[in-house]
């Protein structure tokens, strides 16, 4: 793997592993790969690699976490050991703790907690290979294990980032523009009434640089969500099409 | 007034189903006079109503529906009993006995222990407070025989069909006794294992193609031809 290139963007505008400035990683993504779990998806989007899954609702354990209101959102962020390049402890870390943390709160605004009171709805995100963008991809899969399972939801939330490297805006860093880049840009939104539920931004951009930044990002989730909801149909339609054949 | 599906059309959670003056059916919910789906499932638009007919869901009980549970605690005065829903739900031991209940001579494990298998009807539920069951009627109880298949609560309808169209010809075809609890546990009884493996069978093909058109006839058909080939060999 190339360290530390010189250049993150070459003469012909083209990155590193050969994409246009505004062109995402090719996605691959499959829901229901897992039978113990209530609901579940995987995603590869370049070399990123996660799987999620989703168990609930069901009866809150410990039982003083129940809500009388409404059910309660748990989310579980972990990398596996061997996800990264250096062997990862698999003992949850401080970051694994805080994008837990904000990958529960961008899911939170899409799924009816409140039809449910008195119950979990808990998450599982396991980084298998990580290469940049894991945080978005993970809200990705997340949303569609969680609508895998039946759980009611808004919309799904697609996520997708931009960022700043050689000075250009572009949109899906991996991990190597990510850190030689200038700055990254995580977003996180429910497309069809257009919000916004995560934005997060390292480094440095310009007020212009980050509103076309953020378009672009927004643009990003936008293609996401179209590969999700195939995704998410393309189990049923095979069964239909192999039953009218 | 527009709508945006063919009818029985596949949607997903967030699709724009409609937009006008229409009323948000299951698994829809309103939002600035917009229709959405919030499950993934087959649209169906009836009159002014939309709704989406979901292809995987969990149970929420209602009263007066029959489920089929399993007996996880036996307590003080009652069981606890999982009926398959994000809710435990309760049986009381003064529903079983004939006489007033007393802690101190009856037994309740020699009634109902861990693990046993009931059919049950809900008498009591809202979302403050866990389901509360009743084995006091005909047909309701412990189960003593067959075997029990779990399908998503949200294809119960489908096994019943129109009018019970399908479920009656399960019953006919593969001569079981089949008990379907709305929780989404079905169970089995026939006079021999293959013709419940017959109707386990059918009832996975209903699970699996349950979106899709002119089902009882071809279950209707694979049962048929499913007993030929046993016959033969």
């Amino acid at each position: 793997m190339s360290k530390n290139p010189e250049k993150l963007i070459n003469e012909k505008g083209l990155r590193l592993d050969g994409r246009k400035p505004d062109e995402l990683r090719p996605v691959k993504i499959e829901v229901g790969v897992l039978s113990n779990a209530d609901g579940s998806a995987y995603i590869e989007q370049g070399k990123s690699k996660i799987l999620a899954a989703v168990y609930g609702p069901k009866e809150v354990h410990p039982r003083h976490l129940a809500l009388p209101d409404r059910a309660v959102l748990r989310c579980r962020y972990h990398m596996a050991p061997f996800s990264v390049e250096q062997r990862k402890s698999p003992a949850p870390s401080r970051r694994e703790m805080e994008l837990s943390k904000v990958i529960r709160e961008a899911l939170e605004p899409a799924v009816f907690l409140e039809y449910y009171p008195r119950t979990s709805i808990d998450i599982f995100i396991e980084v298998l290979q990580a290469d940049g963008g894991t945080r978005c991809a993970g809200i990705t899969v997340a949303s569609l294990a969680l609508a895998d399972a039946g759980v009611p939801m808004r919309d799904l939330v697609a996520a997708c980032a931009a960022g700043k490297i050689d000075g250009k805006i572009v949109l899906d860093l991996t991990d190597t523009e990510d850190k030689n880049g200038e700055a990254d840009l995580p977003v996180a939104m429910m497309p069809t009434a257009e919000l916004i539920t995560l934005l997060q931004m390292d480094g440095m951009l310009t007020t212009e640089e980050f509103e076309e930044a953020l378009n672009l990002a927004v643009q990003g989730c936008k293609q996401i969500y179209e590969a999700q909801k195939e995704a998410l149909k393309a189990k049923y339609i095979e069964i239909k099409e192999a039953v009218q054949e | 007034m527009p709508t945006f599906f063919e009818k029985r059309e596949l949607v997903a959670p967030g699709d724009l189903l409609a937009e006008g003056d229409y009323i948000a059916g299951e698994n829809t919910y309103k939002e600035n006079n917009k229709i959405y789906a919030t499950r993934i499932g087959l649209v169906e638009y009836e009159n002014r109503k939309v709704s989406v007919v979901a292809l995987k869901a969990f149970y929420i009980p209602r009263v007066g529906d029959i489920v089929i549970g399993k007996i996880v605690e036996v307590g003080v005065s009652g069981w606890s009993v999982d009926i398959n829903s994000p809710y435990l739900a309760l049986l009381k031991a003064s529903d079983v006995m004939e006489r007033t209940f007393n802690p101190r001579r009856d037994d309740l494990t020699s009634i109902y222990d861990v693990g046993d298998m009931i059919i049950a009807k809900i008498t009591a539920y809202d979302r403050t407070h866990n389901p509360l069951l009743t084995v006091n009627e005909p047909g309701l109880g412990k189960i003593t025989r067959g075997q029990i298949v779990r399908v998503t609560p949200a294809k119960i309808p489908r096994i019943i069909g129109r009018k019970g169209s399908m479920i009656n010809m399960l019953k006919r075809e593969t001569g079981c006794r089949i008990t379907l609890g709305q929780n989404g546990l079905i169970l089995i009884s026939g006079r021999s294992l293959e013709s419940e493996r017959l109707a386990v069978m059918a009832i996975r093909k209903i699970e699996e193609e349950s979106h899709t058109s002119g089902l009882t006839d071809r279950v209707a058909e694979m049962i048929r031809k499913e007993k030929e080939r046993v016959k033969n060999e």
